[in-house]
């Protein structure tokens, strides 16, 4: 009998010829990355286990990433990013993407932003190999073709010391997405239609592996959004086999070796799902929850206070990109908050051009609020005085990938999750609007 | 898996999140600092929609609910471990849910913080929030007192053993996966 993916991937980390779902294996750990929310009790935990002059396990392997609560003067979240600093310094950590000027990032030339991002981009994804993360999005890193799944502090200390992790084999479900992708959708529509279908829960304990000829046509950026989401259907980790586009990205962004694996013919899949993409519709998952989906064009006649574009899910270049070519030489009803997930992303807002305007020109012109520093923001809520926290019980459209009540700040707002063609058409009108409106 | 435990139970239903059980603005707090554990628990459960009633009473560190009752999905979203440790530094010793999501089940087994209980059954549509019951580990089962009935529990299974260890270096150290603390290094 065959294997999939990540069965084969997990298997090789055991260091066994085969695994069946439900088994629980030891695997060797080719990654750890942790963050100034979670890093700071990962370390405390590690300390307590293995002493207070312990070494990790391997100074190459652990990338510490300050992220979340950057730009805020909330004094203990800066003494986060100080705990940080402090164990890179006494570990030798070899990555570790520090700030030390908050009032000017770009001050900072090692300072990433958001972790999941800045691992794609550093070339720390890379196909075959097994990631852990203290952080529930690390299954985006699944678009390479890797295991990578989001763990707890202890775990994460546990791995620290010890390079290993009991894991239990998830089984996969497979999504078929085939077809050609009509001009107005993106593939945020694809997997808020997916939990939409599966709910919340759908994958839980489960790998979601998409295939198909539409994900063949996705760029990195795209098929990021795709595993990124998979956690808000439960799932343990998202995975797409890797081919030219995922070799391109990655073999321009790091030297270390790693082996590509794919599912085999005769593999067993949990489940198959097959949709044909060219017969979907943008949709947006209404509050408070990532499943409550609903068609954009039935949303019209809500009102909305603030559009948000920003997050590992939503505030990449092409997401910026994507915005731009709607926002351009048009003017925006509502506040419109932009947030770049990295320095990096940030810069491109400068860089890149459409029709000779820098995406940051064709916004600034629009009426858009100026870009912000790269960081998580007003994704997770944070201090009060995050950028872009709903502090208020607003209306916001938003291209991040959580609406529980109060994941944005306030218990009481209201979040619909979207792609940046649907947050910056609403931005455009101040009503939730399908991009077909203004994408002819 | 010898818990037997007697309480006040706080009942909740589908979907609570990890936003809802300890809110982002919160997890500047390392719970790995006694001092800031404490404070985690005096915010367990402050996200929750004010129709559930308030968990902690005011100026209060510790709860007088030690069971939780939910539905299904029980602590899905982040991977934020602060969610099972608000949970068990407010006082609570075990959660009764129908599922839950699956980082968060790791956590209660990693950290050893909390017993995650399932049950076939939808109790947190059958139980009300101050209802005293009894949780008995070694017969799964829960005794609903004020009903006057008892509802079978799942086994807890492989979790069970390194939840009743302490979590998962506790487990390890016993089953020899990494070695055991030296004198020195246990402070
Ligand atoms: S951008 Fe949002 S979802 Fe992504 S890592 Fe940051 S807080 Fe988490």
């Amino acid at each position: 009998m065959g294997m999939t993916l990540t069965e084969k991937i997990v298997a090789r980390a055991a260091g066994r010829q085969t695994v069946e779902p439900g088994e629980n294996v030891w695997v060797d750990v080719d990654l750890l990355m942790t963050h100034d929310v979670c890093g700071p009790g990962t370390i405390g935990v590690f300390k307590r286990e293995f002493g207070q002059d312990a070494k990790v396990w391997n100074r190459e392997k652990i990338v510490l990433i300050p992220d979340h609560y950057i730009f805020t003067n909330d004094e203990r979240a800066n003494r986060n990013v100080d705990i940080l600093r402090e164990f890179a310094h006494e570990q030798d950590i070899q990555y570790f993407y520090d700030i030390t000027d908050r009032a000017d990032f770009k001050a900072n030339p090692d300072y990433k932003g958001v972790c999941h991002i800045a691992l794609a981009q550093e070339g720390h994804t890379r196909p075959g190999e097994v990631m852990f993360g203290t952080d529930s999005h690390t299954c985006n890193a699944g678009a390479f073709g890797q295991f990578a799944t989001g763990i707890g502090n202890t775990d994460a200390g546990f791995i620290m010391g010890t390079g290993k992790l009991l894991i239990k084999v998830p089984a996969t479900m497979r999504f078929v997405l085939n077809g050609d992708m009509p001009s107005y959708l993106l593939s945020k529509d694809l997997i808020l239609h997916i939990i939409g279908d599966i709910s919340v829960s759908g994958a839980t304990y489960r790998t979601m592996e998409f295939t198909g000829t539409a994900v063949e046509q996705m760029t990195m950026d795209e098929r990021m959004t795709l595993c990124n989401m998979v956690i808000e259907a439960g799932g343990k980790n998202g995975v797409i086999a890797p081919d030219s586009t995922t070799l391109d990205y990655v073999t321009s962004r790091t030297k270390v070796p790693f082996e590509c694996v794919h599912s085999d013919d005769n593999a067993r899949f949990f489940s198959d799902r097959y949709y044909d993409v060219s017969q979907l519709e943008p949709v947006v998952a209404k509050p408070h929850s990532p499943d409550n989906r609903a068609l954009v064009r039935e949303c019209r006649d809500v009102k909305v206070d603030r559009v948000y574009i920003g997050s590992c899910t939503g505030g990449k270049t092409s997401d910026f990109v994507n915005a731009a070519r709607l926002i351009q030489g048009r003017q925006v009803k509502v506040p419109t908050y932009l947030v770049p997930a990295t320095q990096k992303v940030y810069e491109d807002l400068f860089t890149m051009k459409l029709n000779h305007q820098t995406l940051s020109e064709i916004f600034l012109a629009s009426g858009c609020i100026e870009p912000s520093a790269p960081s998580c923001a007003a994704c997770l809520g944070g201090p009060k005085d995050t950028f872009g926290r709903l502090n208020e019980p607003e209306v916001c459209v938003s291209t991040t990938n959580r609406n529980f009540p109060g994941r944005m700040g306030n218990k009481q707002a209201q979040v619909y999750l979207a792609s940046a063609y649907t947050a910056a058409a609403t931005a455009l009108t101040g009503f939730i609007t399908d991009p077909r409106d203004f994408l002819t | 898996m010898g818990i037997t435990i007697r309480g006040k139970v706080f009942v909740v239903d589908d979907n609570i999140d990890t936003d809802q059980i300890i809110p982002a603005e919160y997890l500047t707090l390392v719970p790995s600092k006694v001092d800031e554990y404490e404070k985690l628990g005096s915010y367990a459960f402050i996200g929750l929609p004010d129709r559930y009633g308030s968990f902690i009473s005011s100026g209060a560190l510790k709860t007088e609910y030690p069971i939780i009752i939910a539905g299904e999905n029980f602590g899905c979203g982040s991977s934020r471990e602060h969610a099972p440790i608000a949970l068990g530094a407010s006082g609570v010793r075990v959660v009764v849910a129908q599922s839950y999501a699956r980082i968060f089940f790791r956590n209660c087994v990693a950290t050893g913080e909390l017993y995650p209980w399932e049950t076939e059954e939808r109790l947190c549509d059958l139980f009300t929030t101050g209802q005293e019951v009894t949780l008995e580990g070694d017969r799964c089962v829960i005794v609903n007192h004020s009903l006057g009935r008892e509802y079978p529990l799942r086994s807890l299974g492989e979790a069970g053993p390194v939840i009743d260890a302490g979590g998962i270096f506790a487990y390890a150290r016993s089953t020899g996966m990494i070695p055991l603390r030296s004198p020195q290094s246990a402070g």
